[in-house]
């Protein structure tokens, strides 16, 4: 078990939700649970992942970077919990989770 | 005059010489390896056929049981290395070349004879352009064919799996090569004539039916939300902007999860009528929902699959029948119109460089092509329009200097950028490099050129590398799409935002799909048990399909 910790600055669309937390997908192999919350630094997004499969922080810090200029999620907290899962399931739940928080907000 | 006669008295010996054997057309299937023996002789070129279906597997049987000693030194033409029979022919030093299309279930053992030099590879064909040798350079001395029936006249009956039968038959027959031909059963009256008894030399009954594996079956089951976006990109991405009428869908789950969107989200889009009308394609039991919503129009089969028989005897508005009602397959004519008459062409593969050069070759292991490098290609010679193919030529005609209008055919690969077990798709070289030195090959086996792709889809987004005004931003386009793999890693940000920018690179969001609406519930069936019902009970999937 890896455990990764970045804090990004965000750019792009901002998150606005009246929902404090989601969580979408399952820890089962190869695939990943993402838990989003509010709460710490306003001005940055805290990312924590905890990962079976070591020796890919480079992948991780990237996507997040690329995530996290589309979506402004400062003042939120990302948490990965994750069993193998391939890069497209990565992103795909992150979607799903912003997408999800995005429709609470309305 | 005698002198213009080898051909025809070669064949005349090789008969003499099996009616020592076998004095009538139909041979009993003890005497296989004798008539065999007696026909064959030293350094021929042999058929035995066998593609990615349906194998003549008891002739394959018998010629690798024949003596080294009285049959050696054969040149082997065939749609596929894919039985431990064909193997044995170079094992044993009765066969030693090659010219094949597809190995896939054997491609480790070919690596292994190809290292060991017990095996010399002529070269790796796609189907048509072997079949295309058969007339040139690679005309075979003997075939060694099958068919559902034959009648004591030695007319065959080749049921719904024809597809390579007819091209060989005639190659060999009109060139005085000897056609031996192993049938299921030997009947008094034919439900109708495949090939004419008199270009058939012998008829053996095989103690069991030819083998034929149902490979075009996908599990709806299998699918996975991936899958489900990436078809949705190419739906709404591809298929609907260009109007694409005319395709053909490449084996494996990606494709398999476009035909399953077709009668939910292609219908919600509107687009029915207006794409996916006609097909060249075997019959993929994942079609079914979209040809009972009414999506397709015609579909023109390879070969059949196994379990759709009677599905498509009662869906003859749909598919080529007989008139037994049974469906008339051909391989060498389906590849015609997927060469020639095609909006596009869309299939996965294991690797693709950063040129967009795609190949399923990798190291240890001789894949071969099959059909797809006729389909994945633009088609140079055609001459008739079509909205689709002017629409791809306009974009072409952007950056390449064109005096002329011209099409052009869609090309897209799709793929994850990482495969199941972590390996990257995208890659600096293809493994093909380093096999062609393996092989002692000059080219490398490239499934795809990069020249011939149009767009790359993966789970990131579509790249059109035909907006691309020249090699550097093509290189982009690629590593723009190739996700967090090493190669994918290397790409410029500020180049590929400006590709984004200008729409060479469009992601799902671009394409307003939302990534939740990815979903197995988009799927018109989940299951082989739905196929079934959407087919009203008449597909029957073979048993290992059967989960229920």
């Amino acid at each position: 078990m890896e455990k990764l910790d970045f804090t990004f600055r965000c750019s792009g669309e901002r998150v606005e939700s009246a929902a404090v937390s989601v969580l979408v997908g399952v820890v089962s192999s190869g695939n990943l649970e993402v838990f989003i919350e509010k709460g710490g630094d306003p001005s940055c997004c805290r990312v924590e992942v905890a990962t079976s499969h070591g020796g890919f922080e480079r992948a991780w810090r990237t996507l997040f970077a690329d995530f996290l200029f589309q979506y402004d999620l400062s003042g939120y907290a990302i948490w990965i919990n994750d069993a193998g899962a391939v890069p497209a399931v990565v992103k795909l739940r992150l979607h799903q989770a912003v997408e999800e928080l995005m429709e609470k907000g309305r | 005059m005698e002198q213009w006669q080898h051909l025809r008295e070669g064949k005349r010996r090789r008969l003499e010489r099996a009616r020592q054997i076998a004095p009538s057309k139909i041979v009993r299937h003890e005497q296989t390896v004798d008539l065999l023996q007696a026909v064959i002789e030293k350094g021929d070129r042999v058929c035995i056929e066998g593609d990615n279906q349906k194998q003549a597997d008891f002739l394959a049987a018998a010629l690798a049981r024949c003596d080294a000693g009285a049959v050696s030194d054969l040149h082997m033409i065939m749609s596929s290395i894919s039985l431990p029979e064909h193997i044995a022919l170079f094992e044993k030093g009765i066969a030693r070349t090659v010219d094949f299309c597809y190995s896939a279930r054997e491609g480790a053992r070919l690596a292994s004879l190809v290292a060991n030099r017990k095996i010399s590879i002529g070269a790796i064909h796609t189907y048509p352009e072997l079949y295309a040798r058969y007339f040139m350079d690679l005309t075979p001395h003997v075939s060694l064919i099958c068919a559902d029936a034959a009648d004591g006249a030695g007319n065959l009956y080749t049921g719904f799996n024809t597809e390579d039968t007819a091209v060989i038959a005639e190659a060999t027959a009109f060139r005085n090569g000897v056609l031996i031909a192993q049938v299921n059963e030997i009947v008094d009256a034919l439900p109708r004539t495949d090939i004419p008894g008199d270009w058939v030399d012998f008829v053996v009954k095989s103690p069991s039916p030819y083998s034929i594996t149902p490979l075009f079956t996908r599990d709806p089951a299998d699918l996975n939300e991936i899958k489900i976006l990436m078809a949705m990109m190419v739906i709404k991405g591809i298929y609907a902007p260009y109007g694409v009428r005319y395709l053909n869908h490449g084996i494996g789950y990606n494709t398999a999860a476009i035909e399953l969107l077709l009668p939910t989200y292609g219908e919600a889009l509107g687009l029915k009528g207006s794409i996916c009308t006609h097909w060249m394609l075997n019959p993929h039991p994942t079609l079914i929902p979209a040809i009972e919503s009414g999506f397709v129009q015609a579909v023109y089969c390879p070969g059949s699959e196994v379990g759709m028989e009677e599905y498509i005897r009662a869906r003859p508005d749909i598919f080529f029948t007989g008139h037994d009602g049974s469906m008339r397959s051909n391989r060498c004519l389906a590849h015609l119109a997927g060469h020639y008459a095609l909006d596009l062409f869309i299939g996965s593969t294991l690797q693709i460089d950063t040129r967009g050069n795609s190949s399923t070759a990798t190291v240890g292991r001789i894949a071969g092509f099959g059909g797809a490098p006729n389909l994945g290609c633009d088609a140079r010679g055609r001459r008739h329009g079509s909205p689709a193919w002017l629409k791809a030529g306009q974009e072409q005609a952007r950056y390449a200097k064109r005096s002329l209008p011209r099409g052009r055919k869609l090309v897209v690969q799709i793929v994850e950028t990482f495969q199941e077990r972590g390996t990257p798709t995208f890659v600096e070289e293809l493994d093909a490099v380093k096999l062609m030195r393996d092989m002692g090959q000059e080219i490398p086996p490239v499934m795809v050129y990069g020249d011939d792709v149009t767009h790359i889809v993966t789970e990131e987004g579509i790249a059109n590398l035909l907006l691309c005004r020249n090699e550097e931003e093509r290189i982009q386009a690629v590593r723009g799409v190739a996700g967090y793999t090493p190669a994918g890693l290397r790409r410029s940000a500020a180049a590929v935002g400006n590709l984004i920018a200008r729409g060479v690179i469009t992601r799902p969001q671009d394409l307003g799909i939302r990534w939740s609406d990815a979903s197995t519930d988009l799927l018109a069936a989940r299951s082989v048990r739905e196929l079934v019902e959407w087919s009203k009970g008449l597909y029957r999937p073979p048993r290992q399909f059967i989960r229920w």
